[in-house]
């Protein structure tokens, strides 16, 4: 069937002319109808924009466009909720954004689409990004595609849902702390988070500015390569991304792993992983092994302090950028008699709990008589942690640890207990905070009920190239990226 | 170990949120919690340690000072809740 397709699969038959882009993308639409309504990834979809991209992209092809000139070419991508798309809604899954739509292509949306993809739906995510499951959406949580009673993670849990139910080839996801690897772990697909600055950050709703960074899930990790390759290069529009060059990424895929150093950090290795999630874990270590690389144990000592640290400098952050929702120039209002009732009234109805929860923390760690305790401090540690991420890559080329401690949890399971929920990215939060690069790919599955289990790279800064080697030779020699979801 | 030192009243008056006194009462509770985990980070010393605000430094970016087109008058009201001759419609603010 055309939706199960991995996207260079698609791209292949579509040089060939053995399908058309609107077929592929009418095969999206049958499969988002097939199965949505247990999914409830796409919070919105414009059919008729859809199928009009898709048939452009059938045209080019008729042209002679190629894919080596457009990678992407009629290849169907989902967007996360917060990308703008002109004429398109970007609701943020809040409530507070109302009937907005993006006046403009944000710079990731507009270097897609100059490859070639066709941009539909915007999918499901935490509130803002802030969540770890997308139960914090305004418009109803999504599915874990592999157990319907299960999260798919979050915040890109839309994304990765997508893809995991076959309704989209590719998601276009954001990762703050682990928004894009823990749900691709959680939902068997591959998530990678680039390094800060790699890619454009125009155009994409700001959460916390200097953790935030754009990033695919996709099927597998060819596919994860060109859809970087599409996204990645400086931006004179975002003053944070880097003026470094583009290398091929999927051209330099297909190596083995002789000669290079894994590190396996002795800290992220606690009591309370899950057992079948170590199991899984040390089976693809061994493995690792087995294709050439060399283990090596390694101190990450500060580890232990990096939730704490993420949630000072996250809210703080979080708290700057989201006081542009006020009511005045977009998005919902709740009147008052003069603009201060106006703002707090706004704000109190048109936000979630856990954006209110983190917009205060955030006030109050910032806030005169505290700053120098809390977001100071958290600074400070934050060096420490990348001083970490610095000593380790000394001696080894990449980390390898799960990306979770444990599989998909059951919705409602941590909803009443925030600092639960905040402690299933333990493992994936340092990475931001180091401004460094990760991966997620599929290494095993629980037994019953049989749930993916994610194995997480981290990579040098601007180490994409490499990483992504690795993760490719890992995954080619085993079988885990070919297990579908039964829908 | 909670932080009892947390006034959600006044914390919540700043970020400009109105709060209900259930919302007071819940997110004040698991707050104080949480503050007092982040209270981990005083183990650690970081006597001389520099602050990092970004992972990438990257100083002085400027751009060329010279006019540009930008969006269209009508496309930046498009969005707004009230409007009227070209401008966002506010609450009187001095009388």
């Amino acid at each position: 069937m055309l939706h199960e397709l991995t996207l260079s699969a698609l791209t292949a038959k579509l040089a060939a002319g053995e399908v058309s882009a609107r077929e592929a993308m009418l095969a999206c639409l049958d499969r988002i109808d097939a199965v949505d309504g247990q999914v409830n990834a796409f919070m919105s979809l414009d059919r008729d924009d859809a199928l009009g991209q898709a048939e452009a992209a059938d045209a080019a092809l008729a042209n002679g466009s190629t894919h080596a000139a457009q990678p992407l070419l009629g290849v169907p991508v989902s967007l996360k909720d917060l990308f703008c798309a002109k004429g398109q809604p970007a609701n943020c899954s809040s409530k507070i954004l109302g009937d907005f739509r993006s006046p403009y292509d944000g710079t990731v949306v507009r270097k897609l689409r100059d490859a070639g993809a066709v941009l539909f739906g915007r999918v499901n995510m935490d509130e803002f990004a802030m969540g770890s499951s997308t139960e914090n959406s305004a418009f109803g949580r999504s599915h874990n595609p592999w157990d319907l009673e299960r999260v798919p993670g979050g915040s890109s849990g839309g994304c990765a849902a997508s893809v995991a139910a076959q309704e989209c080839f590719a998601s276009i996801g954001t990762d703050t702390g682990g928004s894009i690897r823990q749900p691709a772990a959680l939902c068997g697909c591959v998530g990678l988070k680039p390094t800060y600055g790699r890619v454009s950050r125009y155009g994409v709703g700001a959460v916390a500015s200097s953790l935030d960074q754009v990033g695919p899930l996709a099927r597998d990790v060819r596919d994860s390569a060109t859809l970087l390759g599409a996204m990645a290069g400086h931006d004179p529009r975002d003053s944070t991304s880097v003026p470094t060059e583009v290398p091929d990424y999927a051209a330099g895929l297909g190596g083995d792993l002789k000669g290079i150093k894994l590190g396996l950090p002795r800290e992220y290795l606690i009591d309370g992983i899950d057992p079948e999630v170590r199991a899984a874990f040390d089976a693809a270590v061994k493995q690792c092994e087995a294709l050439g690389a060399e283990i090596h144990e390694v101190s990450m000592p500060h580890t232990e302090y990096g939730v704490a640290t993420y949630y000072i400098v996250a809210t703080a952050e979080a708290s700057a950028n989201l006081a542009r929702f006020d009511g005045i120039r977009y998005g919902e209002r709740v009147d008052g008699d003069d603009p201060f009732s106006l703002y707090c009234n706004t704000r109190g109805r048109g936000f979630g709990e856990e954006v209110k929860r983190r917009i205060i923390l955030g006030t109050y760690v910032l806030s005169s008589g505290y700053y120098d305790a809390y977001y100071l401090r958290a600074q400070k540690v934050r060096t420490l942690i990348k001083r970490d991420f610095e000593q380790a890559f000394e001696t080894v080329d990449a980390l390898i640890t799960p990306t979770v401690p444990a599989p998909a949890f059951k919705a409602g399971e941590k909803m009443d207990d925030p600092l639960q929920m905040y402690l299933s990215d333990i493992f994936t939060i340092s990475c931001n905070l180091a401004g460094t690069c990760g991966i997620s790919l599929p290494c095993g599955f629980t037994s019953d009920p049989k749930l993916p289990i994610g194995l997480q790279l981290l990579g040098k800064p601007f180490g994409e190239s490499e990483l992504l080697q690795i993760a490719h030779a890992y995954e080619q020699a085993t079988p885990w990226h070919t297990e579908r979801a039964a829908l | 170990m909670a932080n009892n030192d947390f006034d959600i009243r006044y914390v919540a008056n700043l970020a400009r949120i109105a709060l209900s006194p259930d919302e007071e009462a819940k997110l004040g509770a698991q707050l104080g919690d949480i503050l007092g985990y982040v209270k981990k980070l005083e183990e650690l010393d970081v006597a001389g340690v520099e602050p990092m605000a970004h992972a990438v430094p990257l100083a002085n970016v400027l751009r060329a000072d010279e006019v540009r087109p930008s969006i269209p008058q009508e496309a930046a009201l498009a969005n707004a809740p009230k409007q009227a001759n070209g401008l966002f419609i506010v609450p009187k603010i001095v009388e």
